[in-house]
This record gives structure tokens, sequence and C-alpha cells, in this order.
């Protein structure tokens, strides 16, 4: 009896049937994937995306220059000098990102005192150039100005976990 | 259509053709008539097996280029038209630009005897099926060429499974074939056809005879036969990386590419002609008839190609000796038994066509 309910399921293609019916189903689920360059998905705030560098609201910038960034870069990827400006404060010179050398941990916004270098939600920021992804301080400011909004909403939705 | 092209000229320019330009431009715009129509159709295939693919698999699919991502496969040709041939150093040149070109050249060159509707034929060769068998047969000779012609070690395994798998299947397929001419009683593919109209109960077409389970073995051979998931063995690209395409880019791969989709429409088309009843409807019933009968063909292509696509997302890819095991010790005993059958129950009922 096994035998012959055996042979039946394997002449008939039950399993084979089955599967396909399965499949067939599936065609008419809604999709899993969403249509990304039109449509995106959610991102946490604590999301680590492209590097910006904020300014304070009088458009002072909060850089100070205390490098602790460039001190705990995993990835050495941050270079920073620093000169006095003529107002008397500590300030950057030259504040330079690889972007090519990051591994995007985190650890220079945790390290900033002064809430200067974070990390946007931006992460479409992919280059023709291998040069286009070196990133110096004017750049860093432009997205810290472009994104600052974002970037703003973001830290205060994050301060109560920090 | 000689006629037709006379009476053009005759009424266009004022021109009376001599007969055997008017043959010779006759066949060329049949040819034209059909290569190109069927161009679209491989492109628009390849975008429709990715789309039923990317469904089955909750995926979108290609949606960017052009309307629902229609132009895609056109986008694809372009980019595949604009980068370099490469030809591997150790390569045997000649041969290794032959083999696209022929696997490509037979897949166009088999669509000369399918009947798209009642006359609507290029060649109505009295031996229509046999003429298939044999372009279909011939077509292992591009891989095999291609594979030998690579010097490398995947391409030439791609190519080696290839021809065994292709040889294989094809023995069943004979049989196959065999039982269809020993119901129809011709070789001739529209006759073929007229001999579904009204097969049992007024429906057309010998899916719904005991011919059916002949139709899934059919099928089945038919997916080994184009190297089609899941007997996609010698592309394999797990193990062997892509098989017999491994050295090849731009055009040259797109001619293996398109060559593969068009044997796959033929092999659609084929099992059309055979079990569904061609261009004949579904159901004979006169309102039906209304119905041009290259729709219905192109639907009934449709949907053979509907479910090709549709194995391909179901079922993972076999192993080597299942595959052969499958061909040699499953189908091709089936098949025997079935011609057997068949021979018998023509006849012992005396419904031996004339």
């Amino acid at each position: 009896m096994m035998l012959i309910k055996h042979a039946a399921r394997t002449f008939l293609l039950s399993e084979f049937v089955k599967a396909m019916w399965l499949t067939f189903r599936y065609m008419f689920r809604p999709k899993a994937t969403i249509n990304y360059p039109y449509e995106k998905g959610p991102l946490s705030p604590r999301f680590r995306g492209e590097h910006a560098l904020r300014r304070y609201a009088n458009g002072e910038e909060r850089c100070i220059a205390c490098k602790l960034c460039e001190a705990i870069c995993p990835a050495q990827a941050i270079t920073i000098e620093a000169a006095e400006a003529p107002d008397g404060s500590r300030r950057t010179t030259r504040y330079d990102i690889d972007m090519t050398k990051c591994i995007y941990c985190g650890y220079c916004e945790e390290a900033c005192p002064v809430e200067a270098i974070v990390e946007g939600p931006n992460f479409e920021f992919a280059t023709e150039t291998r040069e286009e992804l070196f990133y110096n301080k004017e750049k860093l400011l432009k997205n810290g100005d472009m994104w600052e909004q974002e970037i703003a909403t973001n830290l205060k939705l994050d301060a109560p976990y920090r | 259509m000689a006629d037709l092209l006379v009476q053009f000229f005759q009424w266009a320019f004022g021109v009376t053709l001599a007969p055997w330009l008017a043959t010779i431009s006759g066949i060329v715009v049949g040819i034209l008539a059909i290569v190109l129509p069927l161009l679209i159709a491989v492109a628009m295939s390849v975008y429709m097996d990715r789309k039923v693919w990317a469904g089955m698999q909750m995926r979108r699919g290609p949606n960017v280029v052009g309307p629902w991502g229609l132009l895609q496969s056109f986008a694809d040709g372009l980019k595949l038209f604009l980068k370099e041939t490469i030809i591997p150093a150790s390569a045997n040149k000649f041969i290794f630009l032959l083999a696209p070109a022929l696997t490509f050249l037979l897949a166009l060159v088999a669509w000369a005897v399918i009947p798209f509707d009642m006359g609507m034929v290029l060649a109505d060769l009295n031996v229509g099926i046999l003429y298939l068998f044999a372009i279909s047969s011939l077509g292992v000779y591009g891989i095999i060429l291609s594979g030998w012609a690579s010097n490398s070690r995947y391409a030439f395994l791609g190519a080696l499974r290839c021809s065994a798998q292709m040889v294989s299947y094809e023995v069943s397929i004979g049989f196959v074939l065999v039982t269809v001419l020993m119901t129809a009683g011709s070789l001739n593919l529209s006759e073929i056809i007229m001999a579904q109209k009204d097969v049992f109960w007024g429906v057309n077409g010998y899916w719904f005879t005991p011919l059916f389970p002949m139709m899934i073995v059919f099928f089945i051979s038919a997916l080994a036969e184009t190297n089609r998931p899941p007997f996609d063995l010698p592309e394999a690209e797990a193990e062997i990386v892509a098989g017999y395409q491994v050295e090849y880019s731009s055009m040259a791969f797109a001619l293996f590419f398109l060559g593969e989709y068009a044997n796959i429409i033929l092999m659609s088309a084929m099992t059309s002609i055979l079990f569904l009843g061609g261009w004949l409807p579904p159901v004979d019933w006169a309102p039906l008839y209304i119905i041009p009968g290259w729709i219905w063909f192109f639907g009934k292509i449709f949907f053979v190609f509907f479910v090709f696509a549709w194995v391909k997302a179901t079922v993972p890819r076999y192993r080597y000796d299942q595959l052969m095991r499958l061909g040699w010790k499953v189908f091709l005993p089936i098949s025997l038994l079935w011609v057997v059958l068949t021979g018998l129950f023509l006849l012992l009922t005396d419904k031996i066509p004339a």
C-alpha cells in the first residue's frame, strides 16, 4: 500500500505541483523589497552615515581642534592641524577625513566633547573617483550646513540613551 | 507573399517585378517578418522571465528602465553592445567567434517551419518536425565548440556537461515526438495542428488525451534541452562559474544569450504546437475562431513560457547524476512504453490515421 502511494506520488509529480502552487501564491504576496531610489526604508536616529562638522546657531564652528577624534579613530582616517584663530580661539586649519579608510564606527562622534563631528543620516554619497572621497574641512562643514536639521533631530531623539 | 509584393510594387512604383525577384524578395520579407518580432519577443521574454522570477521571490524585478522596466532588456543589450569583445590569448579565434554565431543562427533558423496561423508559415515542410529535431540537435555544436575554443577548464566542463545532457534528453524527446506523429499521422506541423481539432469532446489539442503525460515528459526534456533550471548544470554558477559562457563578453555573449532565449521560445512554441493545438483555440467553439489564430498561438507560447519561468523559480538545481538518471532511467522507459501503448491503442481501436 505504501509502495503504491509512493509510486502515485512520484508519477503524479504531486510534490512538484505543491511546490509550484506555493510559488504561484507567493507571486501575489506584497513585495518584501521597496522601490529603492524612490522609496526609502526607515533609519534609526543612531544611524552612522556620512560625516559632518556642525556649527553653533550663530554660525561659529563647534570644533575646538582637541584632536580626540583623531586620536580615537581606529582606522586613522582623520587628520587635524590646529592654529590660533584671529579672535584668539583654538581652531582647526585642516580637518580631513579619508572616507575610504573610515569604518563608520562612530567613535569620533562619541569622543567629541562639543558635538562638532557627527555621522549624519546620509548614506548616498557614492562618487565617481576615489579622490572625491577624501573629505576636507570645507566639505565637512558644507555637509553640516546641509544636514543640520536632520542631525539635530537625531541627536535630540538619541540623547536620552547616551 | 510574392504575389502581394508584385501587386505592391505595381501599385507603389508602377514596376512589374520579375518572377524570380518577386520570389526571393518574398522570402526575404517573410524572414524579416519572423525574425524581427522574434528578436523583440526574445528581449521581452528575458524581461518576463526576470519579472516572474522576482515576483515569486517577493521582489519587484526590473522596474526602472522605461514604463514598468519594459525597456530593461534593450538597455542590457546596449550595454553589452558597447563592451569590448575579449578573446582569450590561447583561444582558437575562429571557432571561438563561430560558436555564438552558430548558436544564434540555429535558434533562428528553426523558426522557418513554425506555423503561426493557418498557412502562415515560411517553409511548409513535409518533414517539419524532423527539421526541428535536427536543428535542435545541431544546437549542441554551438556549445561544445565554444567550450573547446575557449581553452578554459570551466568552459570545457560546461560544454561537456551540456552536450551530454542535450544528447540524453533528445532521446526521450524523440520518442515523445513519435507518439505525437503516430496519433497525428503526419510530420508536417500544420497537419499535426489540424489533427488536434476536436480531439475529445470539442477540446482542441492533445493535452486532454492520453498524450498528456507525454506533454509533461516533453516539457521537462525541453527544460533540459535548453539548459534551463532545474537542469542548468552547464552554467552552474556555483561550480563552474558560467560554464561554456565563461570566456565570452560583449556581443559574443549577447548572441549566446539571445540564442538561448530564442531556443526557449522555440521549445514553448513546439510544446504548444504538438500538444496544445497550436493556433487553434483551446475549445472547438465557433465564436472563439473569430480571434485570429496567431493570437491563440502567441497566448499558448506565453503560457508555456510562463511555466518555464515558474519552474525556474520553484525547483532547485539537480545534481548531475540525478539529471542523467532522470533522462535515461525514467524518461526513456516511460516514453518508450508510451510509444508501445499508443501504437497498441491506435491499432486495437482501428484509429490509425491514413
